[in-house]
């Protein structure tokens, strides 16, 4: 009996969790007549699939999910080759480079990013990068890179250097023995991080908003804000399917590592 | 192996190893550079040259003499009243969203912590709204907060435009505020709940503490470094936060919701005063290491 108020408390907090939740899937799966009546209904009364299938017909909806799609992609694979041996460095050598990287990498948390974003539109529009899809995904990169460096120099750091040394002895080139010993001890981490970066890639609103105008390049974070015109409630269904949509890669991402988030990932970034 | 019995006495070993130093050197350059070039480019280089801004009348569009300007920027930035306004808005906003994101994630965190039925389900839950990309969470709220489709006016009986309200435009953002930055603070907490060792509570209950004696006196003391970490990170996050308030107010009504990093995008884009608008840049990253700067010193020195 005393756990009651526990129980209590406990329900509270899913009530509040989950209720916008429920209430985007119910939106999504109303017809516009239920949408319009004057006291909304929890349960659609004939739950449709129409606000889908409006929201695959939207070709400015689509487009952009396959631009977002290309620049997640070109991004996420970027961050890894690129700060993939930065993070080997980082973890097998001491130096004042790799302190100064690690400072940068905390630095990178803290800042605003209205003071980088001004000078950087700047830089991009004498580049002729501004309104182009590799303008985004060369800033994704950059803004991205910091927190993968540290998932993967973690990764590296955890696989003993004695077995390369142990590659080494046996005859092995440095090269292949990082190639065939290092290298498949580390794909997991290598996996979690392009996840990561790809996850970071799709949601990213902040950079796209200032660095595409044109709607002709906008990702989907973007055109899904356009959406939301002052056409009034019509629209509203299709646009809670669509933000449905767009949210699966992120939950995909999550059911993932979710195990890991407990204790490892989050632990570890904030323990320092 | 036999290489190394072999190996002739120590007078050679010093200049190998020099040798093998600065093989190593140059190995860690060409490791590095290829991160190196775009963090330089995109992020340290915009940086100073943001800072540099600051100082300037430069503007925002193609044809314009850029002309330094001193600290003009500086004064007109003290005398501009939307910028208080927007600064004030903004302290609201971080303190109110970073405590009760703390309050209630602890709450949640030692719910999940205990044995209790159904925690799974909360605890999928708590890691939902971390998954979903923020525009979404702000479009997901409009259609919670919509005066005419949305579900609050229908629970509560009520007929408000929430988010169009003055009085009640900040109050309702600081709810999703909370909401969204919730899970993160939770599972940091959890992870930090089960990292205190099972023998301090034995040894608590021994004593006769009773369940509060033991949250203040155990808990808390050993939780601290993870709370003081958790809740700088999220006030920074918080202070820092645009998509979010973009998508519900666009900063209105009325600038009732123009948080400083919407206010800083307005001047810089839609008004295009680039200058004016690194030093409102230059001013939130200032004011956001003091605080943190002070909050930090604070908790050490106690920690002492």
């Amino acid at each position: 009996m005393r756990r009651v108020p526990l129980y209590a408390a406990l329900l509270a907090y899913v009530v509040f969790l989950a209720f916008p939740l429920l209430w985007l899937l119910s939106t999504a799966l109303k017809t516009p007549q239920e949408m319009a009546l004057t006291s909304p209904t929890w349960i659609p009364r004939e739950p449709t699939p129409a606000n889908f299938t409006d929201a695959f017909g939207e070709q400015d909806l689509v487009g952009a999910a396959l631009r977002s799609l290309v620049v997640a992609l070109a991004s996420s694979l970027l961050t890894v080759v690129i700060s993939l041996p930065a993070a080997y460095s980082m973890a097998r050598y001491r130096s004042l480079v790799n302190r100064i990287a690690i400072g940068w990498v905390l630095v990178s948390q803290v800042f605003p990013f209205i003071l980088i974003i001004i000078p950087l539109f700047l830089i991009m529009r004498d580049l002729e990068l501004v309104n182009t899809l590799p303008g985004l995904v060369a800033v994704h990169v950059t803004f991205t890179l910091p927190f993968a460096l540290w998932m993967l120099q973690g990764y590296v750091r955890a696989v003993p250097r004695e077995l390369e040394e142990a590659a080494s002895v046996d005859g092995a080139s440095r090269l292949r023995a990082i190639a065939s010993v290092v290298a498949p001890l580390l794909a997991p981490g290598v996996v979690a991080t392009l996840l990561f970066a790809f996850i970071s890639s799709w949601n990213e609103f902040m950079f796209a908003l200032v660095f595409l105008q044109d709607p002709d390049v906008m990702t989907l974070p973007l055109t899904l804000v356009r959406f939301t015109g002052p056409e009034g409630v019509a629209r509203l269904g299709p646009l809670a399917a669509a933000s449905l949509m767009a949210t699966i890669p992120s939950l995909i991402f999550f059911a993932i590592i979710q195990r890991r988030l407990k204790s490892g990932l989050m632990a570890g970034a904030v323990k320092g | 192996m036999t290489a190394t019995a072999t190996r002739p006495a120590p007078p050679r070993a010093p200049r190998s190893k020099r040798r093998g130093a600065s093989r190593q050197k140059r190995e860690m350059w060409l490791l590095m550079l290829p991160a190196m070039v775009p963090v330089l480019l995109f992020s340290v280089g915009p940086l100073l040259y943001g800072i540099g801004l600051a100082f300037t009348d430069a503007r925002n569009t193609r044809v314009h003499e850029t002309s330094f300007v001193g600290l003009e920027n500086f004064t007109r930035m003290l005398s501009d009243e939307q910028f208080w306004a927007s600064f004030q808005i903004g302290a609201i906003w971080s303190v109110s969203v970073t405590v009760l994101q703390f309050l209630a994630a602890l709450g949640l965190a030692l719910l999940l912590n205990m044995n209790l039925r159904f925690r799974s389900v909360a605890r999928v839950l708590a890691v939902v709204p971390w998954a979903m990309p923020p525009v979404v969470i702000g479009l997901m709220w409009k259609l919670v907060y919509h005066p005419d489709a949305g579900i609050l006016n229908g629970l509560l009986g009520t007929d408000v435009n929430w988010l169009a309200d003055f009085s009640l435009a900040l109050p309702a953002i600081i709810v999703v505020g909370v909401w969204t930055g919730m899970p993160q603070t939770t599972v940091v907490l959890l992870a930090g709940l089960q990292n205190v060792p099972k023998e301090l509570y034995e040894a608590g209950e021994v004593d006769g503490a009773g369940r509060w004696r033991r949250f203040w006196n155990i808990t808390l003391p050993q939780l601290r470094p993870v709370i003081v970490a958790i809740t700088s990170l999220d006030f920074v996050w918080n202070f820092n936060q645009f998509g979010l308030v973009y998508v519900l107010t666009q900063g209105g009504p009325g600038g009732r919701t123009r948080l400083p990093m919407l206010f800083a995008y307005e001047e810089a884009f839609r008004y295009r005063a680039a200058g004016y608008a690194s030093m409102l840049g230059l001013a939130m990253a200032i004011v956001v290491l003091a605080v943190l700067g002070l909050y930090l010193w604070r908790q050490m020195r106690e920690a002492k």
